[in-house]
C-alpha cells in the first residue's frame, strides 16, 4: 500500500496500540529546557522513577537567559533558580547539558540540528510547541506537556493518538525579496491559526526542495502557528550534507545503516492524505501580520482587511485591531515602529542574519528604532564573525547580542514596552507576548531590516531594487 | 501530578465568548519561572484579569460575582492555541475549574488538560452559542458534565450533546490515574522495543 513520510516514521516508532485509546509513542531524542522541565523532574523524583535513557535527552538554557553580560551572575533570581534547577537535574541524572557561557549553548531548536542530534526519521520531542521546526529534517517533532516530559523521561515514551495527515504543495519560482518566513506566514494566512487543528503536515513541491536547510526549519518551525501537531519535508541530498560530519550524527558504518533507513523516507506515490493544499508561489508577497495570532498576516503592501472579509467572528476580529491599535482599511506600508527584534528558534540562523545584513549594509539603523539582533547560538555568532557580518552589523548602527530566546516571548529582560510597536522575526505575535502590552507585527529578516533602517514599515523589495 | 477523579459535575460557568483565546493569555510568560507548580491560580489569565497597577478589571468573567465558584469555562472556538506550556492547563485546575468546553480545542492544550485532570469537553458550534445564550440570559445556569455517559447538558431546558473522548483516557479520568502509571507496567517491552532503534 502507498503510504506517507508521516506514516512511515510513525508507524516505525508505535510500541504498541492501546485499543480504544492512544498509541505508545517511542521517542528518539529528547530536548529540555528550564522552563518546562523542572517539575517534570519533581514528579519523577516524587515516584521514585529514574530517567530511563540519559542519553536521548539533552538539556539547553535557552528561555529565560540574558542576551547580554551572560560571563556574569544571572541577575533575575528566579531566572537564576530556574537555570540551576536545569543544570542540577541534568547533573543528577546524567543527561548532557549545555547551559550559559557553553560553546553549544543556544535556543535548543537551533543547537539540535547544529549538533547533529536531529536526524531524519526521528521522533522528537521537547515541551516547546517549535519543537516542530526538526521536521525539516524529515523527523517527526512537536511539542509537548511537562506530564509528557515526565514520561519520556521516565520511560522513552509518550500516549499520543495519531494525528490526520495533511500535504501542502507549493510550487514554483518565489519572487524577490521572499523568504521562507514569508511562505509560513502566506500558509497560515490562508489555514487561519487553527485550520491546521488535528493534522501532522508534510510540505512538497518545488518552493521547499529549492529552501536551504534553514529555510525548512523556518517553515517546519511555524506549522504550530496553523494548528498543526507539526510539520516535515521529506530529507533528500541537502538534508545528508547539512548533517553529514556533525558531532553527534552517526559515523562510518552506522552512517551507512542510517542512510540506508533515510532513503525510505519519502512519500509513496498515490498516497493518500486526510486533507490536500496547493499554493502557486508567485501569489507570495514579503508578509506581515496586523492583528493578535500569526494567522491575521498579508502582504506588506495590502491594506488590513474588513472584519466582515474574514473568517471568524466580527467581534475577536475587533478586539484584536483595537490591541493594536490599527483600523480596517489601514495600510501597513509606513506606519512608524518603535522596535525590531531579530532572532528567535524561527528566523535566529545564520541566513537570516545574512539576509538582513543585505538589506543594512551600507545604511543606518533609524534613529527612533531600537533594534535586538539575537543570534540563535554560539555557533551562529562564529559563522556571523566568521563572515564578517558583525562589521556590517556594527557600521549600520546594531549591536549583535549574545544567544537565547529572548524578546520572542521576553521571559528575560528584552520586554518590548507597553504600546510599543515591534517588527519581530519571531513567531507570535498574541497579545503581550514580547511584553505586557507590547504590539507585534511578525515579519522576514528583510521586512524587519528593511524597516529598522527606515523607521516604519517598509518593502524589502524597494531596497532590494534600489541595490540592483 | 495526581489529581482528583471526575465523574459527574454539574456547576454554573464562566464565559469567554471570544476566539483564539492562546495560553500566553492563559498565563503569560513571565509567570512560568517557578520550578515548582505554586501561584499559578493567581496568575490565570493574569492580563485580562487585572490592570498594570493590580486592579481587578470589573467587566472580566472571572472577577464577576454572579459566576464566582464555577467549575466550568465555556470557551470560543480554537481555545487554548499557542505554547505547549502545561502551565496554562495547571493554571485553569489551579483555579477551581474541572471542565473546559469549547467548540474547537488547539492539540496540545487539549492533551495537557486530560494530563492534569481538566476534561476539554467539545461541542458543535451551535451548542456553544446556545450554552453562552444560556449563562448571558441566567448566570446560574447550570451545565451538566456526564463523563461515564459522555455528554453535555443544559441542566434547565434538558438540551443536550454527546461528546467524544477516547475510552483509555476516559479510564483515567473517571479514576485519576495518568499515563506513567500505564508506561511503567510495560517497560520491559519498551526496552526491547528501545534495543532495535537504529540511532
Amino acid at each position: 500500500m502507498a503510504t506517507t513520510l508521516f506514516d512511515k516514521v510513525w508507524d516505525s516508532h508505535v510500541v504498541r496500540h492501546v485499543q480504544d485509546g492512544p498509541d505508545v509513542f517511542f521517542i528518539d531524542r529528547h530536548f529540555i529546557h528550564e522552563v518546562t522541565s523542572p517539575v517534570a523532574f519533581l514528579g519523577l523524583e516524587s515516584r521514585g522513577n529514574s530517567v530511563l535513557y540519559p542519553n536521548r535527552t539533552f538539556a539547553t538554557a535557552d528561555h529565560n537567559t540574558p542576551t547580554m553580560n551572560q560571563h556574569l551572575p544571572v541577575a533575575d533570581a528566579l531566572s537564576a533558580n530556574q537555570l540551576n534547577a536545569l543544570e542540577r537535574n541534568a547533573k543528577k541524572h546524567g543527561i548532557s547539558h549545555w547551559g550559559l557561557g557553553d560553546v553549544n549553548n543556544g535556543i535548543v531548536h537551533v543547537v539540535g540540528p547544529e549538533n547533529g542530534i536531529t536526524l531524519p526519521g526521528a521522533t522528537i520531542v521537547c515541551g516547546d510547541s517549535h519543537t516542530s521546526t526538526h521536521g525539516a529534517f524529515g523527523a517527526i517533532a512537536f511539542g509537548i506537556g511537562t506530564s509528557e516530559v515526565e514520561m519520556v523521561l521516565s520511560t522513552q515514551c509518550i500516549m499520543q493518538s495519531k494525528p490526520k495527515a495533511m500535504r501542502i504543495n507549493v510550487n514554483g519560482k518565489l519572487g524577490l525579496g521572499v523568504t521562507p518566513k514569508d511562505v509560513a506566514l502566506y500558509i497560515i494566512s490562508k489555514q487561519t491559526t487553527s485550520g491546521a487543528t488535528g493534522y501532522f503536515v508534510e510540505y512538497a513541491g518545488d518552493v521547499f526542495e529549492d529552501m536551504t536547510m534553514e529555510g525548512r526549519m523556518t517553515v517546519c518551525n511555524l506549522s504550530i502557528e496553523m494548528g498543526a501537531r507539526g510539520g516535515m519535508i521529506a530529507p533528500d541530498q541537502k538534508t545528508y550534507d547539512y548533517i553529514a560530519g556533525r558531532a553527534q550524527t552517526p559515523k562510518g558504518a552506522d552512517w551507512d545503516k542510517a542512510m540506508k533507513y533515510w532513503e525510505t523516507l519519502s512519500t509513496d506515490e498515490g498516497a493518500e492524505f486526510d486533507a490536500e493544499f496547493n499554493y502557486d508561489a508567485a501569489d507570495i508577497e514579503p508578509m506581515i501580520t496586523y492583528g493578535t495570532n500569526p494567522g491575521m498576516g498579508m502582504g506588506v503592501t495590502k491594506d488590513i482587511p474588513t472584519a466582515e472579509s474574514v473568517e471568524g467572528g466580527v467581534d475577536t476580529y475587533r478586539k484584536s485591531l483595537g490591541y493594536m491599535d490599527f483600523h480596517e482599511g489601514d495600510t501597513m506600508i509606513g506606519k512608524k515602529i518603535d522596535f525590531v527584534f531579530l532572532g528567535s528558534c524561527t528566523n535566529g540562523r545564520i541566513e537570516d542574519f545574512r539576509g538582513f545584513c543585505s538589506i543594512v549594509k551600507g545604511r543606518k539603523k533609524a534613529d527612533h528604532v531600537t533594534a535586538w539582533l539575537v543570534p540563535g547560538s554560539h555557533k551562529v555568532v562564529d559563522q556571523i564573525k566568521a563572515e564578517g557580518l558583525d562589521k556590517i552589523i556594527e557600521e549600520a548602527g546594531f549591536v549583535l547580542r549574545e544567544p537565547g530566546c529572548s524578546a520572542c516571548l521576553a521571559m528575560n529582560d528584552d520586554k518590548i514596552p507597553a504600546g510599543k510597536l515591534s517588527v519581530s522575526t519571531s513567531n507570535r505575535n498574541f497579545e503581550g507576548r514580547q511584553g505586557p502590552g507590547s504590539r507585534t507585527l511578525l515579519a522576514s529578516p528583510l521586512v524587519a531590516a528593511a524597516s529598522a533602517v527606515e523607521g516604519v514599515v517598509t518593502d524589502p523589495r524597494t531596497i532590494l531594487n534600489a541595490n540592483a | 501530578m495526581a489529581y482528583d477523579k471526575f465523574e459527574v459535575l454539574t456547576s454554573t460557568a464562566y464565559p469567554l465568548p471570544i476566539e483564539n483565546v492562546d495560553t500566553d493569555q492563559i498565563i503569560p510568560a513571565r509567570f512560568l519561572k517557578a520550578t515548582e507548580r505554586v501561584d499559578f491560580d493567581i496568575n490565570f489569565f493574569r492580563d485580562w484579569r487585572y490592570n498594570a497597577d493590580g486592579t481587578p478589571k470589573a467587566d472580566f468573567p472571572l472577577n464577576q460575582e454572579k459566576y464566582a465558584g464555577s467549575k466550568i469555562l465555556v470557551g470560543g472556538r480554537n481555545f487554548g492555541s499557542g505554547s505547549s506550556r502545561e502551565h496554562a492547563a495547571w493554571s485553569v485546575y489551579d483555579f477551581g475549574l474541572r471542565c473546559v468546553i469549547s467548540s474547537a480545542f488547539a492539540d496540545i492544550f487539549k492533551n495537557n488538560c486530560l494530563n492534569v485532570g481538566v476534561l476539554p469537553v467539545q461541542v458543535s458550534a451551535p451548542f456553544a452559542d446556545k450554552l453562552f445564550n444560556a449563562i448571558e440570559a441566567d448566570p446560574k445556569t447550570e451545565i451538566k458534565v456526564d463523563l461515564p455517559n459522555q455528554t453535555v447538558t443544559l441542566v434547565a431546558t434538558g438540551e443536550s450533546e454527546s461528546f467524544d473522548i477516547n475510552l483509555y483516557k476516559k479510564d483515567n479520568m473517571l479514576n485519576g490515574f495518568d499515563d506513567i502509571d500505564y508506561l511503567k507496567n510495560i517497560e520491559g517491552e519498551i526496552t526491547e522495543f528501545a534495543a532495535n532503534r537504529p540511532f
